[in-house]
């Protein structure tokens, strides 16, 4: 088996017992970065050199005895996130030469711990679509099939992940952007409360949804980076002071008394039946393993992609005011003068869904229209919540699908927003209601695409999502499965 | 028609963005669309329903009015892109 195959807990294993070293696991990943990356185009960015030296360093922990579960650990982190020194774009023009001058809270928590990165993944533009099909950049490819999309907007991650590019990486979840290419992609996800990590240093797009998040090989590692990156940070005022557990030890065998719910608003027509045969093979698993299912009903499931698509744009259309051109990033040349140079370079720095959610934004916020269009969808962001608060009160997990087909076609989606954003029907209400939520692989398409089983808990309650896809993942083996050899 | 090309335009001049003819003719039948879709929320009387910002649920973050270290002016004017001595250059204002 070569190195950059294996998993997080694996390596660790291996690198604690000295059977190799932080450098080779490095260099393994690095040539299989190589040989697979050309296909694939998971990364933005690449650090190898970097990678090298932090692999030396953690050599000489495991030496001294200090290392812990992420030291000598190659991963990927999402171009989204601020890494001192190393250029973070978020997969547009308009940030294509910005260096952060400072790494974000999570960047700060992975060096102490001792993790390589490797690189800067890929994604769709400021984290704004499903499928990572950036203009500035160009898509990503799934590495289960080279003409379908990775998923988004965390596909660069996903995808590295799935094509053993990197051990392990994070993402950043605003409506699903974890989960969805997490699926897609056939690996594990994790999108944590809201609060639970800090913000500080993400690229911000809708404040009050975004969230950081893992994405690995299996549910182990989901744990382990949770272990690393979870906490309070006086930096982000919306994260939350509450003690971190170790996530690992919830990782144990047996679902007896665990009560998952059906939620029958997820379970309908128009979901690929592929899709539905193969998530409700997955619940009849975790029967199986002890669960008790019952039938529960979120009944403003319907309303969700509405309310997503107005506070989503708002809050980005006021997030993005920040791209002017003066202090940094991408300035058009020769402005005739300073409002010119404000509309050049945002207009010419800015892609298409980039643009089209600024004006969506602009308009439900702009004079006469905040009422009717933005406190309206607030209120119903409410009765989203309180539709899962009564849910939890008699099920402990929600199962659902994570997206109603597999992976779509490269281009297939890009000319109809609209029915881009429905195909995020299932993910967006668990940032509405800032609950966790976890997609593990369940099954394949005839067509050979993974499919992805959503696991949504109530606020902070990541422990019972991982218990339940440590469960499953370890029952069915369906993690196990990698793509055919590039 | 929610939205004609003239306020397309207006929004698009708020946010600092000016588009071309082809982009006008792409973009207000698909924001139409959007904000179509969006009237379903119409459905629901929400007159007594308070709004949610935040979905969890913390009053105010306090902290320390402490002094700390900055990251200095090197670092601060790194990214520009144009710079003289410690300021930012753009195009004349006045």
């Amino acid at each position: 088996m070569e190195l950059y195959s294996h998993t997080i807990h694996e390596a660790h294993e291996m690198l604690k017992k000295r059977e190799i070293s932080a450098v080779e696991l490095t260099k393994s990943v690095c040539d299989r970065i190589d040989r697979v990356e050309n296909k694939i185009n998971a990364y933005v960015t690449m650090n190898k050199e970097e990678a090298l030296v932090s692999a030396e360093a953690a050599n000489q922990r495991y030496k001294d005895g200090t290392a812990g579960p992420l030291t000598g650990i190659p991963l990927g982190i999402k171009d989204v996130i601020c890494t001192k020194g190393l250029r973070t774009t978020c997969s547009s023009k308009i940030l294509g030469n910005y260096i952060p001058p400072y790494d974000a809270m999570v960047m700060t928590k992975l060096r102490e711990a001792g993790a390589v990165i490797v690189g800067k993944t890929n994604m769709d533009e400021f984290a704004m679509g499903s499928s990572t099909e950036p203009v500035w950049t160009g898509p990503t490819r799934n590495p289960w099939s080279l003409e379908h999309i990775s998923g988004g907007s965390s596909g660069g991650s996903a995808a590295a992940v799935a094509a053993d590019e990197c051990l392990g990486a994070l993402g950043s979840d605003t409506g699903g952007s974890i989960r969805q290419p997490a699926a897609h992609c056939g690996v594990a996800g994790l999108k944590p409360t809201y609060g639970r990590v800090s913000r500080y240093g993400l690229v911000a797009y809708g404040s009050s949804l975004d969230q950081i998040g893992p994405i690995t090989k299996d549910v182990t590692d989901l744990a382990i980076i949770m272990n690393s990156i979870s906490g309070y940070d006086p930096q982000d005022s919306t994260s939350v002071p509450r003690e971190v557990p170790d996530y690992t030890t919830a990782l144990t065998h047996g679902l007896k008394g665990i009560k998952i719910g059906l939620p029958k608003e997820y379970f309908i027509s128009g979901i690929d039946p592929e899709v539905m045969a193969a998530v409700k093979n997955g619940v009849t698993e975790l029967e199986k393993l002890g669960a008790e299912v019952l039938d529960v009903s979120l009944p403003h499931t319907e309303y969700v992609v509405a309310v997503y698509y107005v506070i989503a744009p708002a809050e980005a259309s006021s997030n993005l005011a920040r791209y002017d051109g003066v202090k940094y990033g991408f300035r058009e040349k020769s402005p005739a003068n300073l409002m010119d140079m404000y509309y050049q370079t945002r207009t010419n720095g800015f892609g298409p869904e980039v643009i089209r959610r600024i004006i969506m934004g602009t308009y439900v916020l702009s004079a006469g229209y905040y009422d009717a269009y933005y406190k309206k969808a607030s209120q119903v962001r409410t009765l989203i919540r309180q539709d899962f608060e009564e849910a939890f009160k008699v099920c402990d997990v929600l199962v659902t699908p994570v997206a109603p087909t597999p992976a779509f076609k490269i281009g297939q989606m890009t000319d109809d927003p609209l029915q881009m954003y429905l195909s995020d029907i299932f993910t967006l209400s668990a940032n509405m209601a800032g609950i966790p939520g976890m997609s593990v692989p369940c099954g394949f398409s005839s067509a050979g695409l993974p499919i992805g089983m959503q696991l949504m808990a109530g606020h902070f309650k990541e422990e019972t999502l991982l218990k339940v896809g440590f469960n499953f993942e370890s029952a069915t083996g369906f993690h196990k499965q990698k793509p055919a050899r590039q | 028609m929610k939205i004609s090309r003239a306020e397309v335009e207006h929004v698009a001049k708020l946010a600092r963005l000016s588009l071309t003819e082809d982009q006008y003719a792409v973009f207000t039948p698909q924001i139409n669309n959007i904000l179509e879709y969006i009237e379903k929320l119409n459905e629901l009387d929400t007159a007594n329903v308070p709004p949610t910002s935040h979905a969890i649920p913390l009053s105010n973050a306090f902290r320390e009015d402490e002094v700390k270290p900055s990251i200095g002016l090197d670092l601060t004017l790194a990214n520009a892109p144009e710079k003289e001595g410690s300021t930012f250059v753009v195009p004349r204002v006045i």
